[in-house]
């Protein structure tokens, strides 16, 4: 790829990125967050976090599938970046607008309720990827081991999930298309090792 | 068949600056239009009554605005929640899991002509239209505070009588120890009721003594109008210590049962909802803590509220469960 292509495209993908954000404080300024701007920044940055995790472990199975698009990995430390990003802010509105600065009812959520200790995992799990996201990092763990550290990618997704399944109420739906598509490119990734093995294999006989 | 013409509105839909007619008049038009038409077809059928029907029905529908009384049993010294924020912030999940989706599709819940069955442990089992439930007694105006279990709250000016007014005239026989209350279902209709897995149509209900408290309301309208689509319309009732979820909107049945009848979230989720459900701040909802709540409508960082016990009716309505673990029958 060309490099001017390459900085137009990460030009879209920050800004794709960080509109969500940029939307919310522009709506918090002029006072437009909607009727409960609370529940509204939290959604919106709960969401936008998985859905920016989910995106970004998409790019592993797409340049298995079609290896004309293997730059894409250019762009998987971009969106996971961001991710964590949502779901720091995510974790800061909690902090802020329902514990309200106050360790006791932190202490009673983290013990008691089930959804805020998957939802606080799921953010723990991508501190340490947040962490070492830098080149040097990489260069410093060596390849294999940081790859091995960043499988935590796969549970914290699957953390973020059923955090969301266990705050809405019993019946209610709406995680189900994120789930779909969190399950569908867990399950690729076994699926396209075995193609891909069986291809290698059915080369290598003859 | 008949519909009416633009040119038939009263101008005085058309020209009122009220935020409130800024809000309704195109939704209220909308309806109009539709129960305009519904009532032409029926009249269709004798082109003679047609100008007999159409005219009075058709008057008393354009004029929309309920006449009111003041009421002893308002809530004071609150900020009322904007009509733009009740009519826009629903949980009615027949048109919808998301707050706003039921101000985007309950326009075609059809409100008239509509009924309200009463059966169950009556002398008569009898159906009201709701033309005649809305004169049976004078509409009092009621503002209280609605406290929804998901700790949001606003604070809501409501129109009607208390139910039990209309439990009088139902007639109950002695045997009758709850009451039921079941919410319009059409599958049809609701095409949104599919998104969520729960079994409907949405049933909801009462001890008798707590339908038979004052406070109780049979609600007809809110802002001074007829109930919108998404807020329960044409008929729903309003039990202010309770979480709003206990507030059985669009009532096409009334039950009056010796036992404790099924409601909705109860069965969705028995350790979250339980039967009485009353606002509680000492009793935590399984996730997340009941001692405060959000009021709708302010800045984020206003919003955080104290939740108060019987969600500030405890004066009136404690007694009701005197010698009851609260804990025990949340």
């Amino acid at each position: 790829m060309k490099r001017s292509t390459q900085i137009l495209l990460k030009t879209l993908t920050w800004i794709a990125c960080l509109s969500p954000f940029l939307l919310l404080v522009y709506q918090a300024i002029t006072n437009n967050l909607g009727p409960d701007p609370t529940a509204k920044i939290t959604l919106t940055t709960g969401y936008n976090a998985l859905l920016l995790l989910i995106i970004s472990l998409a790019i592993t199975p797409l340049r298995t599938l079609f290896p004309r698009l293997s730059w894409l990995i250019k762009f998987r430390r971009l969106l996971g970046l961001f991710a964590f990003f949502y779901a720091s802010l995510h974790l800061a509105t909690y902090i802020a607008l329902y514990m309200n600065f106050d360790l006791s009812v932190f202490k009673t959520d983290i013990t008691k309720r089930r959804f805020i200790i998957m939802g606080f995992a799921a953010w723990t799990l991508l501190l340490p990827l947040a962490a070492t996201s830098t080149t040097w990092a990489i260069r410093k763990l060596g390849g294999k081991r940081w790859n091995r550290l960043h499988k935590l990618v796969y549970l914290a997704a699957v953390c973020g999930i059923i955090h969301y399944w266990w705050q809405v109420k019993p019946g209610v739906l709406s995680p189900m298309r994120l789930t779909i598509a969190l399950a569908l490119l867990l399950l690729a990734r076994p699926v396209l090792t075995y193609i891909k093995s069986r291809k290698t294999r059915a080369v290598a006989v003859p | 068949m008949l519909i009416r013409k633009p040119s038939d509105i009263p101008s005085s839909e058309i020209t009122s600056q009220t935020q409130h007619d800024l809000f309704m008049g195109r939704r209220r038009f909308l309806r109009n239009a539709i129960s305009g038409a519904v009532v032409a077809g029926a009249a269709a059928t004798g082109a003679d009554r047609i100008a007999e029907v159409l005219s009075p029905r058709i008057g008393a529908l354009a004029a929309g605005k309920l006449q009111t009384v003041p009421s002893r049993l308002t809530t004071t010294g609150e900020t009322l929640t904007s009509l733009q924020d009740i009519t826009h912030y629903n949980n009615f999940y027949e048109f919808g899991v998301q707050k706003d989706e039921p101000s985007a599709n309950a326009a075609h819940l059809p409100t008239r002509p509509w009924t309200v069955k009463v059966d169950g442990k009556v002398k008569t089992p009898r159906t009201f239209d709701i033309d005649a439930l809305l004169k049976l007694r004078p509409l009092e105006d009621r503002v209280y505070r609605h406290r929804c279990v998901e700790a949001w709250s606003m604070v809501i000016p409501w129109i009607g009588y208390s139910l039990s007014e209309f439990i009088k005239v139902c007639d109950p026989l002695p045997s009758a120890k709850f009451v039921q209350f079941l919410s319009y279902y059409d599958s049809k209709v609701e095409k949104w009721a599919s998104q969520s897995a729960i079994a409907w149509p949405y049933t909801e209900g009462l001890r008798m003594d707590e339908a038979m408290h004052p406070l109780t309301l049979l609600t007809f309208g809110l802002y001074g109008d007829v109930l919108p689509n998404q807020d329960g319309a044409p008929i729903r009732i309003v039990v202010p210590w309770k979480y709003g979820f206990k507030s059985a909107k669009s009532i096409v049945t009334v039950r009056f049962l010796d036992k404790m009848p099924p409601t909705t979230w109860n069965e969705q989720g028995p350790n979250e909802y339980g039967f009485y459900s009353n606002v509680n701040p000492n009793v935590d909802h399984p996730r997340w803590s009941q001692k405060t709540e959000r009021r709708i409508g302010q800045a984020f960082y206003a919003q955080r509220k104290t939740t108060l016990m019987f969600n500030g009716y405890g004066e009136q309505v404690a007694s009701l469960y005197n010698g009851m673990d609260l804990k025990k029958n949340y």
